[in-house]
């Protein structure tokens, strides 16, 4: 059959019944419309080439088992707003007041009856942009049929860090949420995203960061290892204006994060960093992202690394696309896996697009197996096997985690990583 | 304290014999040194010694105080009290020197059933003997031996040693690369750690090292096996005449 037709049943078998929610009419139904028209995503597509989005796009959502995770939660230690949703439903009680200095925070489900203009603007109007020149159908089925999220304008610098907290208590749920932020002139927030959300979880995130203002985004996607998500985060920037987004992701069988963003601005800053551990043939991990320079001076990174093994696979797909006259662009792209058994499996593909002549871009993908001779080095100093293979696993992935300003997160971060590695040892 | 009889070795992957049966003994508190032509199997002695992968002994026995030495994991004959200053000092990118230095210490400490040393005690300490290595606090940061100059690789070497003051100290050409200034240093870096339960194992092309750390015991080893045993003079016979005699007296 023509993979045109395919899609098409496929797309019509998974709306069958769906309704779009209330509220956000002119861009849900937009959303539809341009949904119907591409039609979901197939693994004969060449964006789906090593990830099968089969799981992401049938009718009803795969069973996850529930994971009893006895860590305590993640950045308990740091001061932060909390917002949780149990498998997509927003929890009043388990949530702080939606309120903070320099900051107004409104749930998605209430900003139709809120009227407020900039996020009816902003809804579906980045991931609408982000449709070309590569499609991106799961963030506009997101778009038409997100049930809630929450919506951030930042005004001023944020004194504490918003955190989603995405909790999963049902096996069979299917969520969808779209989250908004508008970071103004100057102002700086960080928000964070924590737990793993649902059996399945489709997220959208558009950011649109002002002059002058900053963008931090950590992002911890939980333990469960039967869970599956698809997320996109699309941010459009001004000039001299900061973005900096880094995800860990433990486990999970399938967890695809795209992030797509557009250097609208001169001397704008995007660091995109991840870093995933994934233990097993049932651990599928798939980075995507597309940074475009539209603007004089700017610098971006993508920094990802990815520690694998009994079988586990990692996705890298990276592009980054200089427009004409985006001069003085320094890009730089590092895609690297460490493969700790013969059975695992790192796929790239790496991309640079360039259109403008005086630019300094360059990128690398490496796959390897741990380095004997440095593992003999810290044997011989009488560090035992284990603890120096997670030593060097730590230091593999030191990079990405630099690309993290807070310094509390990242060690919160490493202190997870550690445990794993005890755990998987 | 080192007792080494007939110890044989092959490269695992490839069909060649190295070491054709090496016999050595290190009593308490000795300094011995080894000398030989490019090849002859010094390093790769060291290495079977310290257990590294890729050699297969296939005869012989190594003992350090009675104990077999061949039967355990690297980190297990360091905790034991064996130490190798490599001539080559491995690069560990991402592994801050300082957290190197403390997890061996400590890993040591624990696999001997002591207490852990306290990160301000540890930090009083390694800061001392830096010093007295002249290694400085940006070199103690950064990670393991990167960018690091082959002098201050080789610096970096004693310093751990010193930090962890085993009882069996092979050093493999710890004197090359460096500068007459840096070759005292370390000399005296050795020179500090000299007591009646520790020894040496000095593997060396030169005099000039042996003149700073003065041996007790001069051996030359050419393929694979030691060949000649002698007093300090034996090294200064190396010095002005080569091997070319001595190779020439066994065959
Ligand atoms: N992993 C290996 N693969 C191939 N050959 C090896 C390997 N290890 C050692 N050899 C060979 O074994 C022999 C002994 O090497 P070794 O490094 O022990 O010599 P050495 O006495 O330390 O020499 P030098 O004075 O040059 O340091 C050499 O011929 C060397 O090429
Ligand atoms: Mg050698």
């Amino acid at each position: 059959m023509a993979v045109a037709k395919l899609k098409s049943d496929a797309t019509e078998a998974r709306l069958a019944g769906m309704s779009l929610p209330a509220g956000l009419d002119v861009a849900r139904k937009d959303a539809s419309s341009r949904l119907m028209t591409m039609g979901l995503p197939h693994k004969r597509d060449e964006y789906w080439k090593y990830t099968d989005p089969a799981s992401l796009t049938q009718a009803d959502a795969p069973q996850a088992a529930l994971f009893h995770n006895d860590e305590a939660p993640m950045f308990d230690a740091v001061d932060r707003l909390k917002i949780v949703f149990v498998d997509g439903v927003f929890d009043a009680d388990a949530s702080d007041d939606l309120e903070a200095e320099g900051v107004t925070i409104t749930r998605l489900a209430d900003v139709a009856g809120a009227d407020i203009h900039w996020a009816t603007e902003l809804y579906g109007t980045l991931e609408a942009r982000g449709q070309t020149p590569v499609a991106r159908p799961l963030a506009t089925l997101n778009s038409a049929f997100a049930s809630d999220g929450v919506v951030i304008h930042a005004m001023g610098k944020v004194a504490k860090p918003i955190n989603l907290i995405y909790l999963h208590g049902d096996t069979g749920s299917d969520v969808m949420l779209h989250s908004l932020v508008k970071v103004d002139a100057g102002a700086e927030v960080t928000l964070l995203e924590t737990g793993p959300a649902a059996a399945r979880f489709n997220s959208v995130l558009e950011v649109d960061v002002a002059s002058g203002a900053a963008f931090h985004h950590v992002r911890s996607q939980g333990r469960d290892h039967e869970r599956r998500a698809v997320t996109h985060c699309f941010a459009k920037l001004a000039d001299q204006s900061l973005f900096k987004s880094f995800t860990l992701t433990f486990n999970g069988k399938l967890t695809r994060n795209e992030c797509i963003i557009e250097m609208l601005g001169d001397d704008a800053v995007a660091h995109v960093a991840g870093a995933c551990v994934g233990d097993g043939d049932d651990f599928h991990h798939d980075d995507t992202v597309f940074i475009t320079h539209d603007a004089l001076n700017g610098e971006s990174r993508q920094v990802f690394k990815k520690v694998l093994r009994n079988g586990a696979v990692g996705v890298f797909q990276g592009k980054i696309l200089v427009k004409e006259g985006a001069q003085k662009t320094d890009g730089y792209q590092i895609s690297q896996s460490l493969l700790l058994d013969d059975d695992s499996q790192f796929l790239a593909k790496p991309e640079l697009e360039i259109y403008a002549d005086d630019v300094a871009c360059s990128h690398g993908s490496t796959s390897g197996a741990i380095d004997e001779d440095a593992l003999f080095y810290l044997q011989s100093r009488g560090v035992p096997r284990q603890t120096a293979t997670n030593l060097l696993t730590l230091a593999f992935l030191a990079e990405s985690l630099e690309e993290i300003a807070d310094e509390a997160l990242a060690d919160d971060l490493r202190a997870r990583l550690e445990g794993w590695m005890a755990r998987h040892g | 304290m080192l007792e080494i009889i007939g110890l044989m070795a092959d490269l695992q992957d490839e069909d060649k014999t190295i070491l054709k049966g090496v016999n050595l003994n290190i009593g308490a508190g000795e300094v011995h040194a080894i000398m030989g032509p490019n090849g002859s199997g010094k390093s790769t002695l060291s290495y079977i010694l310290s257990g590294k992968d890729g050699y297969e002994v296939t005869g012989g026995s190594a003992t350090l105080d009675g104990v077999d030495l061949l039967d355990m994991e690297p980190d297990e004959r360091a905790a034991a009290g064996l130490f190798l200053a490599f001539q080559y000092p491995v690069e560990i990118p991402g592994v801050g020197n300082m957290t190197f230095l403390r997890t061996a210490v400590n890993a040591q400490r624990k696999a001997r059933g002591e207490e852990e040393l306290s990160a301000g005690d540890f930090l009083k300490i390694v800061r001392a003997k830096a010093k007295t290595l002249h290694i400085d606090a940006d070199m103690l940061k950064r990670p393991v031996n990167v960018g690091f100059s082959g002098g201050e690789k080789k610096r970096n070497e004693i310093l751990q040693m010193a930090m962890l003051e085993p009882k069996m100290c092979i050093l493999d050409e710890t004197d090359s690369g460096l500068d007459v200034d840096a070759m005292k240093l370390v000399a005296e870096g050795v020179n500090a750690l000299r007591s009646e339960g520790r020894s040496f194992l000095v593997i060396t092309h030169y005099q000039r090292l042996l003149d700073h750390i003065k041996p007790d015991v001069v051996h030359i080893m050419a393929d694979g096996r030691i060949i000649k045993t002698g007093g300090p003079e034996l090294a200064l016979e190396v010095e002005n005449n080569g091997y070319a005699d001595l190779l020439s007296e066994v065959a």
